[in-house]
Order: C-alpha cells, then sequence, then structure tokens
C-alpha cells in the first residue's frame, strides 16, 4: 500500500472522520445555497411556461430531483452497507445508517409533490401506476431499514442485519426504474432520456439537474452533520470524545 | 445435501407432531378470502374481478403467519447454534428448513385455491392458471420470508417488524401473480406473467438461502 493511499485509509476510523466531516459540513451547505439559488431562479423565472400544462409543470423541479435522491440515495446507502458488511469497517455502517433518514425524506417528498402534480394534471391526487407504486415500495423499504436498525440494540448487530436488508432490497431500485418500460399505465415515459433527443426545452432540464444537485450537497451536508451526531452517540466511552471541545463544553 | 433432505424430513415430522399450527394459517386463509365476499357484496361480475387479488393477498398474509417458526423455536433451544457449528455448511440446512416452510404453508394454499376460486365464480381454466401462479409464487415467498425470519431472529417486536420487512418485497410476486390470473380473464394469455414468476423464483432460489444464512450467521454472533 503506498502512501497515499494510507493517508486516505485513514479516515476509515471514525476519529479521524470526526473533524474531516466537521470542516466539508459548511463546504456542502455553501454549494446547496448556490445550486438551489440558481436553479429556483432558472425554475421560476427563465423557464418558459408550458404549453399544454401552464404554470402547474413547475412542480417537476421538485418533483424529478427528489425522485432522483431517493433513489440514487438508497443506492449509496446499500454500497455503504455494502463495504460495512464486507470490510467490517464501523464508519461505513454509520454511513449508512445516516442517509436512510435523508433518503426516507426524499421518497416521501416525491410522493407528495407527485400527488401536488398529479392533481391538477389529471384531475386525481394518486393513481396505481408502477412509477408511482414502485416509489411508494422505496419509501417502505426506507422504513423497513431504519426500524430493523432501530430495534437492535447492539448497534454492530444492527449494522450488519440492515445492511443484508440493504443489500435484498436494491434488488427493487433497478425494478422502479425500468418499471415504466415494463408496464404501460397512465404515467408519462421518463421525462428524461440519454438516448432520445430531450423533449423539454434545454432551460427546463438544466433547472431540474441544478436542483438535483442542490438536493445532492443537501443530503451530503446533512449526512455528514447525522454521522456526526452517531460517531458521538457510539464513541462516547472513548477518550478522544471525552477531550473534544464541544462535549467538554 | 443429505443433511438438507434431513433437515427438510426432521422439518416435517416436527410439524406433524403438532398439525394446528398449520391448519390454523390454512383457515385463516380460508376464512379471511370468504370474508370479502360478505364485505363487499356477492354480485358475481365484480366477485370474478376481485378473485385474483383477493386470494393472493390472502396467501401473503397467510405465509407471513408461519415464517416466525422457521427458526424462533430453534433459535430458543439452541438447535440452530449446533446447525451453524455442524461440518455441513449451514445454507444446505437453511434450504431445508425453507422447503419444509412452503411443503407446510405454502402447498396447501396451492391446493386450496381453487375451492376458494369457485366461490369467486372463476371458470375451470382460470383457477388453472391461478394454481400454476400460485405454484410458482408461493415458494418466492418462503424464500424471501427466510431473510425477513433469520433478520429478526430474537429482536424487539419481531413479528410485526418482520411484516414490514418482508411484505414490501413480495409486491412484486403479488402484482405478477395476480396479474397471471387477470390476463388470463380478460384474454390476453398468461404466458408473460407467469415466465416472470418463474424469472423471480429463479432469482430468489439462487440468491435467498445465502442471504437468510448470512442474516442468520449475524443473529448467531
Amino acid at each position: 500500500m503506498t502512501k497515499q493511499q494510507k493517508k486516505w485509509f485513514k479516515f476509515a476510523s471514525p476519529q479521524a472522520f470526526y473533524p474531516l466531516a466537521g470542516k466539508l459540513i459548511p463546504i456542502f451547505w455553501v454549494l446547496t445555497a448556490m445550486f438551489g439559488a440558481v436553479g429556483l431562479w432558472l425554475s421560476f423565472f427563465v423557464a418558459p411556461t408550458d404549453a399544454t400544462q401552464g404554470e402547474g409543470y413547475r412542480i417537476i423541479f421538485v418533483h424529478v430531483p427528489t425522485s432522483w435522491m431517493s433513489m440514487f440515495i438508497y443506492l449509496v446507502m446499500a454500497g455503504w452497507a455494502a463495504v460495512g458488511l464486507s470490510f467490517n469497517a464501523r464508519l461505513s455502517s454509520m454511513m449508512a445508517q445516516s442517509l436512510a433518514p435523508t433518503g426516507a425524506l426524499m421518497a416521501f417528498l416525491s410522493l407528495w409533490t407527485g400527488a401536488f402534480w398529479g392533481k391538477p394534471m389529471w384531475g386525481t391526487w394518486w393513481v396505481w401506476d408502477a412509477r408511482l407504486t414502485s416509489e411508494l415500495i422505496l419509501f417502505f423499504l426506507y422504513l423497513g431499514f431504519m426500524s430493523l436498525q432501530a430495534s437492535i440494540d447492539d448497534p454492530r448487530r444492527a449494522d450488519k442485519a440492515g445492511a443484508i436488508l440493504a443489500l435484498v432490497g436494491v434488488v427493487n431500485v433497478p425494478i422502479i426504474y425500468f418499471s415504466v418500460t415494463w408496464w404501460n399505465t397512465l404515467h408519462q415515459g421518463a421525462s428524461v432520456s440519454l438516448t432520445k433527443s430531450p423533449s423539454m426545452a434545454m432551460t427546463m432540464l438544466w433547472g431540474m439537474l441544478l436542483m438535483a444537485m442542490c438536493l445532492w450537497m443537501y443530503s451530503i451536508a446533512v449526512g455528514l452533520t447525522r454521522v456526526r451526531a452517531i460517531i458521538l452517540e457510539r464513541e462516547a466511552h472513548t477518550e478522544w470524545v471525552k477531550q473534544l471541545q464541544e462535549v467538554k463544553a | 445435501m443429505n443433511a438438507m433432505w434431513a433437515t427438510l424430513r426432521r422439518d416435517l415430522l416436527v410439524v406433524m407432531r403438532r398439525k394446528s399450527e398449520v391448519l390454523t394459517a390454512l383457515f385463516f386463509f380460508v376464512i379471511v378470502c370468504s370474508l370479502f365476499p360478505l364485505g363487499i357484496g356477492p354480485e358475481p361480475g365484480l366477485l370474478r374481478k376481485i378473485a385474483p387479488g383477493v386470494l393472493w393477498v390472502c396467501a401473503l398474509l397467510a405465509t407471513m403467519l408461519g415464517l416466525q417458526r422457521m427458526f424462533a423455536a430453534d433459535h430458543a433451544d439452541g438447535t440452530l447454534e449446533q446447525m451453524a457449528i455442524s461440518p455441513t455448511a449451514l445454507v444446505w440446512l437453511v434450504v431445508g428448513k425453507i422447503g419444509a416452510h412452503w411443503l407446510v404453508s405454502g402447498l396447501p394454499l396451492v391446493l386450496m385455491a381453487p375451492v376458494l376460486g369457485l366461490q369467486f365464480d372463476l371458470d375451470a381454466e382460470a383457477l388453472g392458471v391461478l394454481m400454476l401462479a400460485l405454484l410458482l409464487g408461493t415458494p418466492v415467498l418462503s424464500l424471501i420470508g427466510a431473510i425477513g425470519a433469520a433478520l429478526t431472529l430474537g429482536v424487539r417486536g419481531g413479528g410485526v417488524l418482520l411484516s414490514l420487512l418482508v411484505l414490501p418485497l413480495y409486491i412484486p410476486v403479488l402484482i405478477f401473480g395476480a396479474g397471471a390470473v387477470e390476463s388470463h380473464i380478460a384474454g390476453l394469455g398468461a404466458g408473460g406473467h407467469l415466465s416472470l414468476l418463474a424469472a423471480l423464483l429463479v432469482l430468489a432460489v439462487f440468491f435467498a438461502p445465502w442471504a437468510a444464512t448470512a442474516a442468520l450467521r449475524i443473529a448467531l454472533e
């Protein structure tokens, strides 16, 4: 192992990661604010009114990024859980645990804004379409992960059990994504496609991408804040935690 | 391999010594299915329409009833630990236990379903499709359920938690299983749905025993 690699692996220890996370959090909050300001400005003032859907369509600037993030966070969470399970790395499992509530929030927001969008567009709050349903399942998976971890007292066992559940659930995420092609129902096709030319104006695409970046940075900032709290909670017995300025105060 | 058959035989024997538990789950299935016409009304057209979904949801819930028992008793009296340190790979023993669970709680549902389907005015062909779909789908329920049962072993409020963990994972089976019967009734043919169910079964047979074994090892640590 080279010296460079060793330097990075150092941060796998909670003691080394705790101050690093503390330094990173403000950076990610600034990025959140910047992307959010530009994204909201683009989506509310620059993006043109949709010819068929009017002003109401603007909720997609929140709806689509939250849906993306809810799926993406699940993958990241399962990835951290897998690392934690295979290398027995404590910090990785803590990362997985800290991401779950944010992911659940994103899934909930996606369902909520979807209902707000569905009412004026389809005339109904909820339809039993494949994508809505699988987003709901994703929300349930987050809840299952969190309640399984909460109900096991030994944190290491909770980490491992949660990791297995997350990896089993990860099979569900591709099903969510490809469900649109599998069951063709009321929901319109994927609004952003890599293979076809985008069916929407470029400004709309930019608005959505910037909002997605904003939520991404937000998730990192919140995740790091939460992982710091988890580190403090689990390492409360150690000497270095007792020596911390904020713990002493 | 031999150990797998031995576990299967042992689990079946244990169940045969105390039949009431199995029969309870089966009667649960029958009673819940029979409640729906009472709640919704006896109109045959409506009943035919809801039959696949109702039968499948009841099958899901009936399978859930037996899941906790899969490992709990052996965990409580220490048998499971002996199994884990035995020279045979634990995964074969888990496969045996899952097989026993399916024979005890899945197969009776498959055999019982046509009788209940008649209550819902399904014709003979639809009943055949229903049985075939259940035959492909119920093993998946046992396999996925084994993961949940192993994860919640010895955990506070395990029973309720188990349903929270497992039911979302059952949804694809429910969709394709009920979809097979529905598309047959609609005249579209059930082939596609049954193929997807079979694909889920293959996937579950391949992965679920490993995941359940890993979860058991964590619970026994």
